[in-house]
């Protein structure tokens, strides 16, 4: 008998042993599986940050442009003929010819016609205008001779920023070794500067990129979201109240519901089909207006706005609604008196995060005609735009240098104006969130 | 009178009424408004919703019809010749009139032009007189009318909510009436492309080259319209972007759920869900200018040949977009499994990872599945950063190495620029966003599907 009780005896002892050859093996496997994990961490971290450093290194110095110094003399004979100091005369004289003069005294040994030209290529075609507006501003300046800044050329200002070599092989060059030799007289001669780039800020596009500016860009963007958030808020949370509050349970709100999460996750050019087909083609609203923009954002955001509309609402506790109908609240009040301002900053949060992800949207814009180019600064809903994101895209399809860095700066502010709406979507939950 | 001005002078004239309706109701009570039904507030919002309901409907209805009237009575007006001309020069020429009646004419316009449009500014002033003295007439009759009504016994507060109601259940259908807009607008349009080219063509044929010729009796006119390496492409593209994102994205979820100490997790969460908020024209960017210059760099050192425009490079960086879609869904799921089973995996023996491979994951692979469906439906969807690094031409290969094109990149160069409502290739377009919406619309149904069963089974 006591042959048979001993494997009974052994079993545990033999399944420990087995268990404990097992164990290295297994432990193995579970580092390894911690590994693996932390390593995918890791990897999407990394990620972000090389896109964020590429964005940043590629795009920082766009922030400053280079100025060209001149001594430029005010020739009375070329501004002002007649010498009246009419504005509509100084207006319309030739600037450029006082820019070329000026150039022509620090080279003058430059005779030939073709560089000449090259010559004063290396100032901004936007530079006449800003000498004309300096002696417009202050017509006293004519007939002296002014030291002033003009804004160089884009290659100029790849070639102080350090991206233009003049010892790469000739092939690949944009600039001739004359032309380095130049920039180089000029540089030791303390007429280059770079300086603070306002006018990527003021301007709207422009086909030379020292002259190109986001605020067109911008301005559209602006538009875009007040028709977008002057909708998008008030019928997203009309909708989230009557689907949380009021709606009976049946088919009907079941199949809105549905709808809603099913529109959260169409793809955003599919909105910009039906843009194209419902505002553009059978309204005839105008193209490329931020008003159709506005629209298709619209319908694109209301699905996040009511989402995040009944979760506020979901979140305020039914006593609220209990004490209010007790002492005698119609179901009405009982919800816009009581439950709405304590699911509002909930719902606002929900808007933010709406108009964020409506500002980083460009695909459904493309549709409606917001790509064009676009120089004159939008001036109501009705004008011809563009949109930030779609000034990057059309950007980034330029090839010159200047262009990548305006782009990359383009997207700074971008992602500076995601970063402030989150940040402040973020207080607004910290700072309004009630725990019941 | 303008319309906007029009529209903020109803607005004052609704707060007159507002005020005059809650006085009216003071006056009736005596001063006393505890007799009253309602409160005074209540008369003041049903006389101003009297007031101002009507009026701008009106207005807007008028927004509707003014311009086809005024279009119509323009174009009887014009001489015979002109009006009996084809329809497309009709409206070439009705463009003309509009453009020279808002002062944007370029040079001296034709006598007759020049007459219309003044005809047509003419009618413009006219009925915009009319509509701001009607909408005045009707806004002040409208509060004459609910004036009248204000009574002790009146049920303003009643009457006001239900036509709050009425605007909640209004505003809650907008999702049912987008999603309509969205099925009509492809639908029509796609059927009049099918009229011209056979669906079995579009969805069978293997080779895309929409270009159309400008004559028609000019050599290639007729364009070709197989879709099949278009989704190839997609597929192509998607599959690379689900091959970085699943194992990422699951990875570390379950790390962040199961391993991460609670700082390591307040942190590496939302620093990964900025990935999903990053608007995705900089992802684009990024693929363009420097993942794909990489690849190629690299593939050139290794001896491969690998197109500027390669897929990979699309694929990597639209994975690396999708990561956070996987992996807060999936995080969710996984914290969603009750702790029981945890435990009881736990005494039988089995190590963490055990665990979460034998246990955790099974359970929670409802939501995880509907996570990486809602990732692939987003990836077939996404525009920008293939429009941008991907290419346009419609190779049907399944190398990685190589441009593809896809459905989104073709929407949008088919629609950007200058758009024919009748010809294939600006038609085309809504064939594929037609087929597009369904594929997505398919996905996300499973996904939501799988997603809502599942949080049941567990609440």
């Amino acid at each position: 008998m006591s042959d048979v009780i001993e494997p009974n005896k052994l079993a545990p002892r033999r399944t420990l042993a087995a268990v404990n050859a097992s164990l290295p093996r297994r432990h193995a496997a579970e580092k390894r599986f911690r590994l693996y994990g932390l390593a995918a961490i890791i990897v999407g971290l990394v990620a972000l940050a090389i896109l964020f450093l590429d964005i940043l290194v590629k795009g920082y110095s766009a922030f400053w442009q280079t100025n060209i110094a001149l001594d430029v003399f005010i020739d009375p004979e070329i501004v002002d003929p007649v010498g009246k100091r009419d504005p509509e005369q100084l207006a319309l004289s030739d600037y450029d010819a006082l820019l070329r003069a000026s150039l022509a005294r620090i080279f003058p040994d430059v005779k030939e016609r073709v560089k000449k030209r090259e010559l004063n290529g290396l100032i901004s075609g936007g530079a006449p205008f800003d000498l004309r507006d300096r002696v417009l501003a202050d017509p006293s300046l004519i007939g002296q001779t002014v030291r002033i800044w003009v804004t160089a050329s884009a290659d100029v200002d790849m070639y102080t920023k350090g991206y233009l070599r003049s010892d790469a092989p000739e092939s690949e060059q944009r600039l001739k070794d004359y032309q380095f030799a130049w920039l180089e007289a000029l540089d030791a001669d303390r007429r280059l500067e770079k300086r603070f780039n306002t006018r990527l800020f003021s301007a709207g596009d422009s086909r030379e990129p020292e002259l190109a500016g986001i605020w067109g860009a911008v301005a559209g963007s602006f538009y875009t979201l007040i028709v977008t958030l002057s909708l998008s808020l008030p019928i997203g949370v009309a909708a989230a109240i009557y689907l949380e509050e009021f709606a009976p349970r049946n088919r009907w709100t079941d199949l809105i519901e549905v709808n809603i999460n099913n529109l959260a996750a169409v793809p955003s050019i599919v909105f910009g089909l039906l843009g194209l087909a419902v505002f553009i083609n059978f309204f005839h609203l105008p193209r490329s207006s931020p008003l159709v923009g506005g629209l298709v954002l619209t319908l694109m955001t209301l699905p996040v706005i009511i989402i995040a509309g009944r979760s506020a609402l979901k979140s305020v506790p039914p006593s609220i609604r209990e004490g209010a109908l007790g002492v005698g609240a119609s179901p009405m009040q009982t919800v816009l008196h009581h439950v709405l301002p304590l699911a509002l900053p909930g719902m606002l949060t929900g808007a933010i995060i709406g108009m964020a992800r409506a500002l980083g949207e460009s695909a459904p814009l493309l549709m409606i005609g917001m790509v064009a180019f676009i120089v004159e600064i939008p001036r109501s809903t009705l004008d011809a735009a563009t949109v930030l994101p779609v000034q990057i895209y059309l950007w980034a399809d330029s090839p010159e240098r200047a262009f990548v860095e305006r782009t990359s700066a383009a997207i700074l502010v971008l992602l500076a104006f995601l970063i402030l709406m989150n940040g402040l979507a973020v207080y607004l939950r910290k700072r309004y969130e009630r725990r019941w | 009178m303008e319309k906007t001005s029009l529209f903020f002078l109803l607005l004052v004239l609704s707060s007159v009424a507002y005020y005059l309706g809650r006085q009216r109701s003071l006056s009736v009570a005596g001063g006393r408004a505890r007799e009253l039904h309602s409160l005074p507030s209540y008369h003041g919002f049903y006389v101003s919703l009297w007031a101002v309901v009507p009026a701008l409907s009106l207005l807007f209805a008028w927004l509707a019809f003014e311009d086809p009237i005024v279009t119509r009575l323009v174009t009887d007006a014009l001489p015979g010749e002109v009006q009996s001309a084809s329809p497309d020069h009709l409206s070439l020429v009705l463009n003309d009139i509009r453009n020279v009646a808002a002062g944007q004419a370029s040079g001296e316009p034709d006598p007759v032009i020049r007459q219309a449009a003044d005809h047509y500014r003419h009618l413009q002033v006219l009925s915009n007189r009319l509509l701001t003295l009607l909408a005045v007439l009707l806004a002040v009759a409208g509060a004459w009318f609910a004036r009248g009504r204000i009574s002790v016994r009146h049920r303003a507060r009643n009457k006001v909510e239900n036509s709050v109601m009425i605007f909640l259940v209004v505003c809650s259908t907008a999702a049912i009436f987008t999603t309509i807009g969205i099925v009509l607008s492809v639908l029509f349009e796609s059927l009049v492309f099918f009229q011209k080219v056979p669906v079995t063509e579009f969805l069978f044929g293997l080779s895309w080259s929409p270009q159309m010729a400008i004559r028609a009796e000019q050599v290639g006119s007729s364009g070709a319209f197989g879709a099949v390496p278009l989704f190839t492409g997609t597929l192509l593209i998607s599959l690379i972007a689900m091959l970085v994102a699943v194992p990422i994205g699951l990875l570390s979820a379950i790390y962040l759920a199961e391993y991460a100490s609670p700082r390591l997790r307040a942190i590496g969460k939302p620093l990964l869900e900025i990935l999903a908020g990053i608007p995705t024209v900089v992802y684009g960017f990024f693929a363009a200018l420097t993942v794909a210059p990489f690849i190629r760099n690299v593939g050139t050192t290794l001896g491969l040949d690998v197109s500027s425009e390669s897929a990979l490079a699309a694929g990597l960086v639209m994975g690396i977009m999708i990561i956070p879609f996987v992996s807060s869904l999936s995080d969710d799921f996984i914290n969603a499994v009750p702790q029981s089973l945890r435990d009881g995996a736990y005494a039988l023996g089995a190590t963490q990872s055990e665990t979460i491979r034998q246990v955790i994951i099974p359970a929670a692979l409802p939501g995880i599945v509907g996570g990486i469906l809602l990732g692939v439906s987003r990836a077939i969807g996404e525009t920008m950063i293939v429009v941008m690094a991907a290419g346009l031409s419609a190779n049907l290969t399944f190398n990685p190495l190589q441009a593809v094109t896809t459905v989104t990149t073709q929407i949008v160069t088919l629609l950007v620029g200058d758009q024919e409502f009748d010809s294939p290739k600006t038609l085309a377009a809504f064939a594929l966003g037609l087929v597009l919406f369904l594929v997505t619309l398919v996905l996300n149904m499973i996904a939501l599907y799988i997603v809502r069963k599942y949080r049941e089974q567990y609440e």
